[in-house]
């Protein structure tokens, strides 16, 4: 069973330059898994300390954001093509300024409820 | 030194205009290994914030898909502050995931002028670099540069070597 996995630029250092690797998993943690054996350190780059995906990464299945598809839980097939790209962000405040703006929003749209971590 | 053509960076800047009070936010692609940036390709900021930019993480599979069709790379990717300089903030440095790339950042917190300013950041390390604006509709031959800090309508400081 084998998955395709494109590798963005900035990782492709852990899989000796190579832009498409393969790997095995039936979910998306598990193929990280499996990755990070061949290609040690990769797995840190994607994944917190605390254990979720990395908020500086995009990881798609096929053509599905895995943050919609469960993230690190995300069901894997045979065949899948998994790609990695690294997430284009930033501005002018502080990223905790800017968390704290978003959660703000999350409050103020869900009135009445506390705002919880997404 | 990041060269590019005037129409690019006039079309950059109308963008940043148009969402200005929002961070306007793109990438303009080139063919891979040129250094050349030549498709404007605007962005949505799916923050829709005065303070941060976000691309769309379905539009940019897309984008960078078709980049990899086409054999291009993202020569640059740009961003608008609105309100303060054209410089990376410490969240621009975390997110900055494109090595090869030059950060573009427009400042068009002056309704008149705006700031152009590039950088390399690589490995959190910021380099700022100068702007070379080629005039190829006019003259092929006639350049003008921006270098560190200087708007099209403002000199902030010098720099050596020119």
């Amino acid at each position: 069973m084998a998955i395709e996995v494109r590798i963005p630029t900035i990782l492709r250092s852990y899989t000796g330059g190579a832009k498409v690797v393969e790997g095995t998993g039936d979910t998306l943690s598990d193929l990280l898994t499996d990755l990070d054996s061949r290609h040690g350190g990769l797995k840190a780059r994607l994944v917190t300390d605390a254990g979720s995906l990395h908020r500086f990464v995009n990881v798609y299945v096929n053509d599905e954001d895995v943050r919609f598809l469960g993230a690190l839980d995300a069901k894997l097939n045979d065949g899948d093509s998994v790609t990695i790209l690294p997430a284009v962000a930033g501005g002018a405040f502080g990223f905790a300024a800017a968390a704290a703006i978003a959660q703000q929003k999350v409050a103020s749209a869900a009135p009445g409820r506390a705002s919880t971590a997404r | 030194m990041l060269s590019i053509d005037r129409s690019i960076v006039d079309a950059i800047v109308a963008h940043a205009r148009r969402d200005h009070p929002d961070e306007a936010c793109g990438v303009v692609a080139g063919p891979a290994g040129s250094d050349t940036p030549t498709r404007h390709i605007p962005m949505e900021n799916a923050a829709r914030s005065m303070t941060f930019y976000e691309f769309d993480s379905m539009e940019q599979l897309r984008v960078w898909r078709e980049m990899d069709d086409r054999d291009e790379e993202p020569v640059v990717i740009y961003h608008s502050h609105t309100a303060t300089e054209a410089y990376p903030s410490r969240t621009d440095v975390s997110f900055a995931g494109e090595p090869g790339a030059h950060y573009l950042l427009i400042s068009t917190r002056e309704p008149d002028t705006e700031e152009i300013r590039s950088f390399r950041i690589v490995d959190g390390v910021v380099t700022e670099e100068p702007v070379r604006v080629v005039d190829a509709a006019v003259d092929q031959h006639a350049v003008q540069s921006y270098m560190f800090g200087q708007s099209p309508a403002t000199v902030d400081y010098e720099c050596s070597g020119r």
